[in-house]
C-alpha cells in the first residue's frame, strides 16, 4: 500500500486505496484511462494536514463532483490539480497527481502550461474590470494570440451559453453583468484558451436557482469537449449534473479523506458507507 | 482538444522565462533604490562630517555652548542649535498634541459622518500646504498678532512664533495618526464601557486613550521628528541668530536654519563653515532617524496587540 | 449614584465635547485665516504682468515667469522619473519580494525614508548630484533630488493601491496561465491604476511646494531669464521666489510674495483636482 505505482501505468486497484474496502469496487471501467489520477495525495498548510492520502481517478469527458462537509479539503484538493496552491506560502503536497500521464508537481512541469491546459472557475465570479470582450480574450492575449480573436471570443461565449445575452454589448464592462452572467463569462474566459480540464469550485454558490440550472445544463454540454471537476455543497446539483461523485470528510485530526467514490447514481441511491448515506440524505454535514 | 490547445501556443517557455527574469531584476533594482538612498545619505553625511571633525574636535562640537559660524572668533558648539531646535519643537508639541488628540477623538467618537467629511479634508488641506506658506503666515499674521495682543515687545523673529506655526503645521499629522490609533481599538472595548453606563468622555479617558496610548505616543514622536526637521517655516519665523537661550521670545537659529543660512550665502565649499553644514546635517539626520524608528516601533506594538 | 455626581459627570462630558469641538474649530479658523491673509495681501498683485515678467528690484514690476517655468520643468521631470521607478518598486515589494527578512528591511527602510527631513535630501543631492556627478546647479539636479524625496511617498501609495486589488483578480489571471509578470501587467496594474495615479499626482504636488532642498541644490533667488535647457541653465522655482520676497522687510515685497503663494496654492489645488478627477474617471469601471 505504501509502494507507489509508476504514474504512467494507472491501476484501478489503487483508486480509493485509503477508503475502507467496499468503496473501491464502485469505480467503474470508464476510469481505466482517466484524465487525472491522484495517488496518495496529502496536502499540508505549514504543519496542518488538510488532506490525507487521497487517491482518485478523474474520468475523461465526464463531470466529477467532489462533495463533503465544509473544511474537508475539497478546495485544497481542487487547487492542487492546477497548482494554484503554489501561491499559498507554506503549502506542501505529498503523493502524486498525474495529468495525462505526466506528474503535475514535478520540477520539470511547466506550471504556466499546466494552468493553460487545466482551467479554473471560482466560487465567486471574478471577471476583470475590463469589457466583456477583453475578459474572454484575456487568456488568448496572454498566449500572444493576435489573429482570430474575434471568432474565438464568439465561439467561447456561445459555448458558455452567454452569446445571445451579450452579443450587442461586448464593449461593456464585464462587471456590469448579473452574477449568473458573470459566472458564465468566467466559464467563457476559461474555455477560450481550450483547456482540457475545467475545475469549478462551488461555481453556483453565489447564484440564484435559475442561473444555477443554466450552469448545470452548460456543464452537461461542455463535457463533450472537456473533463470537468466540480466542488459543490448542493446535493441536488451533484445528483443532477455529475457522472461521478467523490465524498470526502474530515477525520479527528481535521484532515480530509475520501470516504467513498463511484458513479453518482450509486452514491446517492445505494451508498456503501453509513457516513455517505447520512451525508447525501442531509443527516450530517 | 489537446491538439487545439497546443496549436495556438506560440510562446516558447524559454524566452518567456528569460523575459520574466529580466523584469524581476529591473523591479528588484527599483526597490533597491530605497536602500541605496539610505546608504548614500548616511555615507555622504558621515564622510563630509569626518572632514569637519578633522578640524573641530567632536567633543567641542557636541558639548560646546557657543555657535558662531559667521562672526570671528568662530565657534562650533552645536548645543545652541540643538536647544533652539528642541525649544521650537517643544512649543509646537505643546500646541499640537492636545489639539490634535482632541480633534482625533472628536472625529472618531463624536462627529457625525457628515461633519467628518468636512473636517477630514480641512486637515488634509492643512497638511498639504507647503511649509514656506506657513512661514509667511508666521511673519505676516502670527508675530504681528502676538505683538498686538500679549507681547508688545516681541521682535520680528522669535522662537515662540516659529513654535506656534510649526505646531499648526504638525497638528494634522498628530490628528490623523491618533485617529488611526483610536480606530485600531476594538469595538468590544468601547461597547463594554458604554454598557457599564459610562459617558463618552469617561469612555474616552478610561478606555480609549489608555488603549491607544502607544499609537498616540508614536504620533507625538513622529510629530516631534517633523518639527525638528522643519526648515522653511522656522527660517522665516525664528531667524538666524544662534544663541543659547530658553527664552521663547528671542530670535534663535535651529539646525535647519543654519544649513539654509550657509547654503544661501557664497560660502566657499572648502571653508570650515561649509563642512559644518554636513556635521549639523548628520546630527539632524541622526536625531530624526532615531525618532522615526521609535515611532515605527510603537506603531508595530499597537498593531501587534490588536491585529 | 447621587444626582450630584451624575451632574458632574454630565458636565465633564459636555465640557470635553466642547473642547474637542474647539480644537477642530481652531484648525478650521487657521486655514481660513491663512487663506484670507494670502488673498487679501496678494490678490491685487496677481495680474497678467505678474505672470509674464521676471523678478525685479522694483516690486511693482516684478513677476514670476522664470520661477513658474522652473517649477513646471522640475515638476515634469520629477513626475517622469518617479512614476516608473516608484511603481516598479511597489510591484516588487507587493508581488515579488515575499515576506522574508530582506523584504521587511526594504519596507521599513522605505517608511523611514519618508520621515527623513527634506533638507537632508537637499544635502545629499548637493553632495551627489551637484558635486560628485557634476550636474551643477541645474533643473536636472533639482529634479533628481526631489525625485528621491518623493519616491518613498510614491512607493507607499502605490503599494496601497496594489494591495487593494482583491486576491481573486490575481487568481483569475494565474488560473488562465498567466506568468507572474503577465498577471501584473494585464490584471493587477489596470485594476490598481486609479489609486497609483492619484498617489503619484499627490506626491508630485508635494514636490511643487518643496523649498528647503532646492536652496541647497542652488535654485538661485534672482533669475531674470526663462530656463530652457534643464541640464545647463540656472533656474529658480516658485517656493524659492516666495522665500526670497517674504524675507524682505518692505511691505510691497510681502504683497508680491503673497501673490506668488496664491499662484502656488492654485497650482497645487489644480493638481489635487486632477487627482480627484483621475480617480473618479478611472475607477468608474472598477467596482469590486
Ligand atoms: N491558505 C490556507 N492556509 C492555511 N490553512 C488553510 C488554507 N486554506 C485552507 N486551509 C485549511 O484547510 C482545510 C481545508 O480547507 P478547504 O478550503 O480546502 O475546505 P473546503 O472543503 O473547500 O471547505 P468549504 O466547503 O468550506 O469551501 C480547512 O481546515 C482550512 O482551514
Ligand atoms: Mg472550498
Amino acid at each position: 500500500m505504501n509502494e507507489r505505482e509508476p504514474v504512467t501505468k494507472p491501476s484501478v486497484s489503487q483508486i480509493g486505496a485509503s477508503a475502507p474496502s467496499g468503496a473501491t469496487e464502485a469505480t467503474s471501467a470508464s476510469s481505466i484511462n482517466p484524465a487525472l489520477l491522484l495517488e496518495n495525495v496529502s496536502c499540508w498548510y505549514g504543519g496542518f494536514r488538510a488532506v490525507r492520502e487521497v487517491s482518485l481517478a478523474i474520468p475523461r469527458n465526464k463531470v466529477t463532483a467532489l462533495i463533503g462537509p465544509s473544511g474537508c479539503g475539497k478546495s485544497t484538493l481542487l487547487r492542487s490539480i492546477n497548482r494554484m496552491n503554489d501561491l499559498v506560502p507554506g503549502f506542501r503536497l505529498e503523493g502524486e497527481i498525474a495529468f495525462e500521464g505526466t506528474s503535475v508537481h514535478s520540477r520539470a512541469t511547466d506550471v504556466i502550461d499546466l494552468r493553460r491546459r487545466v482551467g479554473m472557475v471560482f466560487q465567486k465570479p471574478n471577471p476583470f474590470p475590463k469589457s466583456i470582450f477583453e475578459n474572454v480574450a484575456f487568456g488568448l492575449r496572454l498566449l500572444g494570440e493576435t489573429t482570430g480573436i474575434d471568432a474565438l471570443v464568439e465561439e467561447s461565449l456561445r459555448a458558455a451559453a452567454l452569446w445571445d445575452e451579450v452579443k450587442d454589448k461586448l464593449d461593456q464592462p464585464g462587471l456590469s453583468l448579473s452574477g449568473g452572467q458573470q459566472q458564465r463569462l468566467c466559464i467563457a474566459r476559461a474555455i477560450a484558451i481550450r483547456p482540457e480540464v475545467i475545475l469549478m469550485d462551488e461555481p453556483c454558490s453565489a447564484l440564484d436557482p435559475k442561473s444555477t440550472l443554466q450552469i448545470e445544463e452548460l456543464m452537461r454540454k461542455l463535457i463533450r469537449d472537456y473533463t470537468i471537476v466540480i466542488v459543490t455543497h448542493n446535493m441536488q446539483q451533484a445528483a443532477r449534473a455529475s457522472d461521478y461523485t467523490v465524498f470526502l470528510t474530515m477525520g479527528d485530526d481535521r484532515a480530509g479523506y475520501v470516504v467513498e467514490q463511484g458513479e453518482t447514481g450509486k452514491i446517492f441511491t445505494a451508498p456503501q458507507q453509513q457516513l455517505t448515506a447520512d451525508y447525501v440524505s442531509g443527516r450530517f454535514g | 482538444m489537446a491538439g487545439v490547445s497546443t496549436a495556438h501556443r506560440p510562446d516558447s517557455a524559454a524566452t518567456t522565462r528569460r523575459g520574466e527574469a529580466l523584469i524581476e531584476f529591473l523591479l528588484r533594482a527599483s526597490a533597491a533604490i530605497g536602500i541605496i538612498t539610505t546608504v548614500g545619505i548616511v555615507t555622504v553625511l558621515l564622510v563630509e562630517a569626518i572632514f569637519f571633525f578633522a578640524e573641530v574636535s567632536p567633543v567641542d562640537f557636541f558639548t560646546g555652548t557657543r555657535w558662531s559660524a559667521s562672526i570671528l572668533p568662530y565657534a562650533f558648539g552645536v548645543i545652541p542649535l540643538i536647544t533652539s531646535t528642541l525649544m521650537i519643537a517643544f512649543i509646537a508639541l505643546v500646541l499640537a498634541v492636545p489639539l490634535g488628540v482632541l480633534a482625533a477623538v472628536w472625529m472618531s467618537e463624536f462627529a457625525s459622518q457628515r461633519v467628518r467629511s468636512i473636517i477630514k479634508p480641512v486637515l488634509e488641506i492643512l497638511a498639504g500646504i507647503p511649509t514656506i506658506v506657513y512661514g509667511f503666515f508666521a511673519i505676516t499674521v502670527i508675530t504681528p498678532l502676538l505683538k498686538a495682543t500679549i507681547l508688545p515687545d516681541l521682535g520680528t523673529f522669535s522662537a515662540l512664533s516659529a513654535g506656534i506655526v510649526v505646531g499648526i503645521l504638525v497638528l494634522p499629522l498628530v490628528a490623523s495618526l491618533t485617529e488611526d490609533a483610536l480606530r485600531a481599538v476594538p469595538r468590544g472595548l468601547r461597547e463594554g464601557s458604554y454598557a457599564l453606563g459610562a459617558t463618552r468622555w469617561e469612555t474616552v479617558r478610561r478606555v480609549l486613550l489608555p488603549a491607544a496610548l502607544s499609537g498616540i505616543a508614536a504620533a507625538v514622536i513622529l510629530a516631534m521628528s517633523r518639527a525638528v526637521g522643519e526648515t522653511m517655516a522656522v527660517v522665516l519665523a525664528a531667524g538666524t541668530n544662534p544663541q543659547l537661550t530658553l527664552n521663547p521670545t528671542e530670535s534663535v537659529q535651529t539646525m535647519t536654519a543654519f544649513i539654509v543660512q550657509i547654503s544661501l550665502g557664497d560660502t566657499p565649499t572648502e571653508s570650515i563653515q561649509f563642512k559644518a553644514l554636513f556635521a549639523v546635517g548628520a546630527t539632524l539626520f541622526a536625531i530624526t532617524f532615531t525618532l522615526n524608528l521609535i515611532s515605527a516601533w510603537l506603531v508595530a506594538r499597537y498593531r501587534n496587540v490588536y491585529e | 449614584m447621587s444626582t450630584q455626581t451624575t451632574t458632574r459627570r454630565k458636565v465633564a462630558n459636555a465640557l470635553f465635547g466642547l473642547l474637542a469641538f474647539l480644537a477642530i474649530f481652531a484648525s478650521l479658523v487657521t486655514l481660513v485665516a491663512l487663506l484670507f491673509d494670502v488673498v487679501v495681501r496678494g490678490g491685487s498683485s496677481v495680474d497678467l504682468q505678474f505672470f509674464t515678467s521676471a523678478p525685479s528690484r522694483i516690486p511693482a514690476k516684478a513677476g514670476i515667469l522664470p520661477a513658474l517655468v522652473g517649477t513646471l520643468w522640475v515638476t515634469t521631470l520629477v513626475a517622469i522619473m518617479t512614476f516608473p521607478i516608484g511603481v516598479a518598486a511597489a510591484i516588487y515589494l507587493e508581488e515579488y519580494a515575499g515576506r522574508g527578512r530582506w523584504s521587511r528591511l526594504l519596507r521599513i527602510n522605505i517608511s523611514n525614508l519618508a520621515g527623513v527631513p527634506s533638507i537632508v535630501y537637499g544635502i545629499f543631492g548637493l553632495a551627489l548630484f551637484v558635486r560628485l556627478l557634476g550636474l551643477g546647479r541645474t533643473v536636472f539636479a533639482a529634479a533628481l533630488t526631489l525625485s528621491l524625496l518623493i519616491l518613498p511617498v510614491v512607493i507607499i501609495s502605490s503599494m496601497e493601491a496594489i494591495r487593494a486589488v482583491p486576491p481573486s483578480q490575481r487568481e483569475a489571471a494565474y488560473a488562465l496561465g498567466a506568468t507572474r509578470w503577465q498577471m501584473v501587467r494585464r490584471a493587477l496594474l489596470p485594476a490598481a491604476a486609479p489609486g497609483i495615479l492619484t498617489g503619484i499626482v499627490l506626491a508630485v504636488g508635494r514636490a511643487v511646494g518643496e523649498t528647503a532642498p532646492l536652496i541647497l541644490i542652488g535654485a538661485v533667488t534672482f533669475v531674470t531669464f526663462v530656463p530652457v535647457n534643464p541640464f545647463e541653465d540656472k533656474y529658480t522655482v516658485l517656493p524659492i521666489q516666495i522665500f526670497n520676497w517674504a524675507g524682505r522687510p518692505q511691505a510691497a515685497f510681502q504683497e508680491i510674495s503673497a501673490a506668488a503663494i496664491l499662484v502656488l496654492l492654485v497650482l497645487m489645488f489644480l493638481l489635487n483636482l486632477v487627482a480627484v478627477i483621475l480617480r473618479a474617471r478611472l475607477s468608474r469601471t472598477i467596482q469590486w
